[in-house]
């Protein structure tokens, strides 16, 4: 009867199968009007005038002076307001609110916005506004440098990436007795309660959000939905009427957050014989009009940018700093795909200066057990970085097909990559998460913020509480995130759901059987009535970590990952065929293995779009092809067939021994597909690359 | 939807007649497959307010030989292209070419008159009939046009086509020679063209080109450097002062340029 490690049915499947399934836009409210955001059409300058050139009967409009407190999203600092008030700081900024109950009506208002323009900084390397610094220091990198046989320096460029979830942002503001609820398609419930505290203050305190069924996040509904929910409720406050804001695909990629562009310099040493020596790594973030989440994508980006290796000297600073272009914010693998492409890239060509086999000079250098990492932490039993590359390079027979297609325009290339599972540092136990079990007539619920975003948190979750519980698994039932009514289990981010949340769940079903005392849930109910067990998230009490210092132990664990990948290249076109993707990761063990894979698949393609396809077009501080027909993300046509191995190594932290995975698979593709193309004599040091970029780069073949 | 729906004006037909009656007398905007339109609609681009669906007229679908033209009827839809015997026979390089427009929706809805009326210069169908010196079949209700494809287009989306008529037909006369096609889109499958090209290889060469220029172009004066026996180093650098592409959010002029001239040179090899 375990459900653990079987690829049980989904909880969420039926419904979705079905069309039954209750995304943002299926719901109406009586009385409900639509909302439409009015944005600036210039990078910066200031409001000089706002017109309403249209009859405004029937329309409920508003701006910055309606917000009852505080004009400013709360999220890592409270620098961005909801509504523009006289300064702008990107294309595409909010500044007017409109509602109105005919759509048409609506899209035909028009509003003449007038401005003192001044001039934009779109070059971060230009930005001398910093959010923010971090400088990881170990050893001593400059005497280590000084002293090294060979140095190696790069540097390597990232572009910005928007997530294309299949569903836009979309939220539903209705005012309800005493309160206000927002529906909405949403990863982080609580994050948008606390930014409509701020916003509402003291005089609205009876504010529920509950996520809608969600059609995908990325990171993309991470932090953005706050501001979208806010512009609902001000509608919704000033009419009295429920609100629905739902973005078109357009609207959507032109205001809400990207991945982080970045710049990464490396200066490495090393002895002759390829051990590393001194790791110099300088990380530029760009990001955007606003601080958002950006501190904390540096931070994560910093910790992962030595990559898996161990190097007794390195020093790693970074910034995150201002431009005038749309703030950029949380997407999948927060910052380590960026810097974990860097030095991937650059481990290749450090093997190309050297005369040493790649494969090889992994080996002299990846972490072992008992190493340190570039933050001093001492890695224990569940460091698998040997294994994953041992796999990758025997499966595909990496070494004889490099050998054989040197000379072609067929390639191969590999990369060896790591990630953090959880929140940073202290940051799980700062943020201490509960979660929640209540029997049922039949069985237990689940009562958690953690949001069903497509991966499986339902299903996961469902199977955790099954096996502690040792009860069927169609006898737990999953609550629908309703921030008044679950526990507040913390963001579904940071690859934790599953690791962070899911053991929350495992200790409160191991609590709950103890109550249960041999009854079924069933019985106990009939006897004794409810029962609600509810507990607090524990770290393990050895991790250390110094907010100021970012040395000690960066995260619980990690999940580690070598993808190989073949492709071909058109000498007379330079696209890019990839023919096809080993994807060998080891995340402490599945619990699900068909969504495992869906994870590594979607994650892997995603990495490939990165890779190869996906080029924001910025053009005066806005992006010019934000459509699906020029922002290309890959079809399946553009996917080659990913032969995923999932290796075992438990984290006795985790569920069952599970670990996080969502991020891990987006960190590999990009690298793996670069230094592929290096192997081809193409020197390519930047994402995407377009086949504009490889004709630019050599010629092949 | 960025367009007021409510505001459209949507008229149908089945018969070709009435279709050319209503617009001789009515300003309407023909709408076939609706592939183009719908995209316009969409994103609220699209002046026009009054449509006339024709996709009813099933006279203008077929494909047939008449004389010893191949005629194929501007309703003709990609999927029905790629399945015809007689396309496949006499015109393969638009098999190829409608193989890779879209996805399978688009191929069983889009047209070739639609494609050819929307004039995007990165129209797929294009550069196979400017290389097969087809000729646009314009009627009205009461005159009928012949245009070659070549003189069809007088700038950027712009036609010689008049408001109250239909394109019924392209005719394509016999082509001799090995045909070629290769589309360069922005990934492997619903990409738009970077570049496109079809060739004829012949005594007479022709070859043109999609997306290098406001309009669909053929290249004469590489075509007469390749008929003259020039080889076809001669002939690239005759096709690298021919063209000008430019800059835009899919792709580079460099780039363009770079690939049209490899392109020409993988036409003459693959087709010698
Ligand atoms: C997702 C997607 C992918 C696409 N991929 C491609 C691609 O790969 N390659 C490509 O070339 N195109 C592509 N297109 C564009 C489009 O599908 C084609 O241009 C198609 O051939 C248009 O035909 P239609 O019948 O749908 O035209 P419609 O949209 O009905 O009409 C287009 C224009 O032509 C006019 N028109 C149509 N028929 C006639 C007629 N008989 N006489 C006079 N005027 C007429 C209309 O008034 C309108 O201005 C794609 C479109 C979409 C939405």
């Amino acid at each position: 009867m375990a459900a653990v490690g079987k690829s049980v049915a989904r909880k969420d499947g039926i419904g979705k199968a079905t069309g039954g399934a209750k995304y943002a836009d299926d719901l109406t409210f009586p009385g409900m009007l639509f909302g439409r955001t009015i944005r600036s059409t210039i990078p910066r300058g200031r409001v000089r005038s706002v017109k309403l050139d249209f009859d405004t009967a029937g329309f409920t409009i508003v701006d910055h002076r309606d917000v009852p407190a505080k004009n400013a999203v709360d999220l890592m600092s409270q620098d961005q307001p909801f509504l523009v008030e006289t300064e702008v700081r990107h294309m595409a900024e909010p500044i007017l609110l409109l509602a109105h109950e005919d759509k048409e009506k609506l899209s035909a208002a028009r509003v003449e916005i007038e401005y003192d323009e001044e001039a934009p900084l779109f070059d971060p390397e230009q930005s001398t506004q910093v959010f923010k610094a971090i400088d990881i220091v170990k050893g001593d990198v400059a005497a280590a440098l000084a002293k090294a046989d060979v140095i190696v320096e790069g540097t390597y460029r990232t572009g910005h990436q928007e997530h294309i979830y299949i569903e836009p942002n979309g939220v539903i503001a209705v005012p309800e007795d005493g309160g206000i609820a927002i529906y909405g398609s949403v990863q982080c419930p609580f994050y948008v309660i606390k930014a409509l505290r701020c916003m509402l203050g003291s005089a609205h305190p009876n504010v529920r959000v509950i996520q809608t069924e969600t059609g995908g996040g990325f990171g993309g509904k991470e932090e953005y939905p706050s501001i979208i929910a806010g512009h609902a409720v001000l509608l919704a406050l000033k009419s009295g009427r429920p609100v629905k804001i739902i973005y078109d695909r357009v609207e959507d990629m032109v205001a809400t957050t990207k991945r982080h562009p970045a710049i990464v310099r490396h200066r490495t040493g090393l002895t002759r014989d390829g051990k590393l020596v001194a790791m110099d790594v300088d990380v530029l973030l760009d990001g955007g009009a606003y601080v958002t989440l950006s501190p904390t994508v540096l931070s994560r980006g910093c910790i992962h940018a030595a990559g898996p290796y161990s190097c007794d000297d390195t020093r790693i600073q970074g910034r995150a700093v201002f431009t005038n272009t749309p703030p950029n914010g949380a997407f999948r693998g927060f910052g380590a795909p960026q810097t974990e492409f860097a030095v991937e890239v650059h481990m290749d060509r450090i093997a190309e200066q050297l005369g040493i086999d790649p494969v090889e000079l992994r080996r002299i250098n990846a972490l072992r057990p008992g190493d340190r990492t570039a933050t001093g932490q001492t890695l224990r039993d569940d460091c698998s970085a040997h294994m994953v590359l041992e796999e990758a390079v025997k499966r595909t027979d990496f070494t004889r097909k490099r050998r054989e297609y040197r000379g072609t325009n067929r390639t191969i290339g590999l990369s060896l990559f790591y990630h953090g599972a959880g929140f940073t540092g202290a940051g799980e136990r700062n943020l201490k998460s509960k979660a929640r079990l209540e029997l049922t007539l039949t069985g237990v619920r689940i009562a958690t913020g953690s949001t069903e975003i497509g991966q499986g948190t339902r299903t996961m979750h469902a199977q955790i509480v099954t096996d502690a519980l040792a009860i069927p698994y169609e006898s737990v039932e999953v609550a629908q995130p309703d921030t008044s009514r679950v526990a507040d289990s913390g963001p579904t981010v940071a690859s934790r759901t599953c690791m962070v949340v899911g053991k929350i769940l495992e200790e409160c079903a191991l609590e709950m059987k103890e109550k249960l005392g041999g009854l079924t849930p069933a019985e106990y109910y009939a006897r004794s009535g409810g029962l609600t067990v509810e507990r607090m998230y524990e770290p393990p009490d050895w991790i250390q970590w110094d907010d100021n210092t970012y040395l000690g132990d960066a995260y619980a664990t990690y999940g580690w990952g070598c993808d190989v990948v073949e492709l071909e290249v058109d000498p007379d076109t330079y696209e890019v065929r990839p023919l096809r993707i080993t994807a060998v990761q080891e995340f402490g063990r599945p619990i699900h293995p068909a969504l495992a894979r869906g994870q590594i698949e979607g994650g892997t393609a995603q990495g490939m779009g990165y890779a190869l396809l996906e080029r924001v077009v910025m053009r005066d501080g806005a992006m010019a092809n934000s459509t699906l027909t020029n922002y290309t993300i890959p079809t399946t046509l553009d996917m080659p067939e990913v032969d995923v191995v999932m290796l075992e190594n438990p984290y006795p932290g985790g569920p069952f021994g599970a670990k996080g995975l969502g991020e891990l698979p987006m960190d590999g593709p990009a690298p793996a597909v670069v230094n592929a193309l290096r192997h081809m004599g193409l020197d390519v040091r930047e994402i995407p690359a377009t086949p504009e970029l490889i004709a630019a780069c050599g010629t092949i073949a | 939807m960025r367009t007021a729906v409510s505001e459209l004006d949507l008229r149908s037909t089945a018969s070709l007649d009435d279709a050319l009656r209503i617009l001789r007398d009515e300003r309407r905007t023909p709408l076939a497959g609706a592939t183009d339109l719908y995209v316009g609609l969409n994103f609220g681009t699209l002046p026009q307010r009054a449509f006339l669906d024709i996709w009813a007229v099933d006279e203008l679908r077929g494909v047939a030989e008449r004389g010893d033209a191949l005629v194929l009827g501007a309703l003709a839809t990609y999927t029905s292209l790629i399945r015809s015997p007689l396309v496949q026979r006499r015109l393969p390089m638009l098999v190829e070419a409608a193989r890779q427009v879209g996805g399978v929706q688009i191929q069983n809805r889009g047209t070739i008159g639609g494609n050819i009326a929307n004039g995007s210069p990165a129209g797929d169908s294009l550069p196979v009939f400017a290389a097969a010196d087809a000729v646009i079949v314009l009627r009205s209700a009461d005159s009928e046009r012949r245009i070659p494809i070549t003189e069809y287009y007088t700038g950027y989306r712009a036609t010689v086509m008049r408001p109250d008529e239909l394109i019924v037909a392209i005719e394509v006369p016999p082509v001799e020679g090995r045909q070629w096609f290769r589309k360069v889109g922005t990934r492997a499958a619903q990409a738009i063209s970077k570049i496109v090209v079809a060739g004829v290889r012949s005594a007479k060469p022709s070859v043109a080109y999609g997306s290098v220029a406001p309009t669909v172009v053929r290249v004469p004066r590489t075509e007469e450097a390749l008929a003259a026996g020039a080889g076809i180093d001669a002939a690239v650098s005759v096709l690298e002062t021919e063209i000008k592409p430019i800059d835009d959010i899919r792709s580079t002029a460099e780039y363009r340029l770079r690939v049209a001239t490899n392109l020409l040179r993988r036409f003459w090899a693959e087709t010698a």
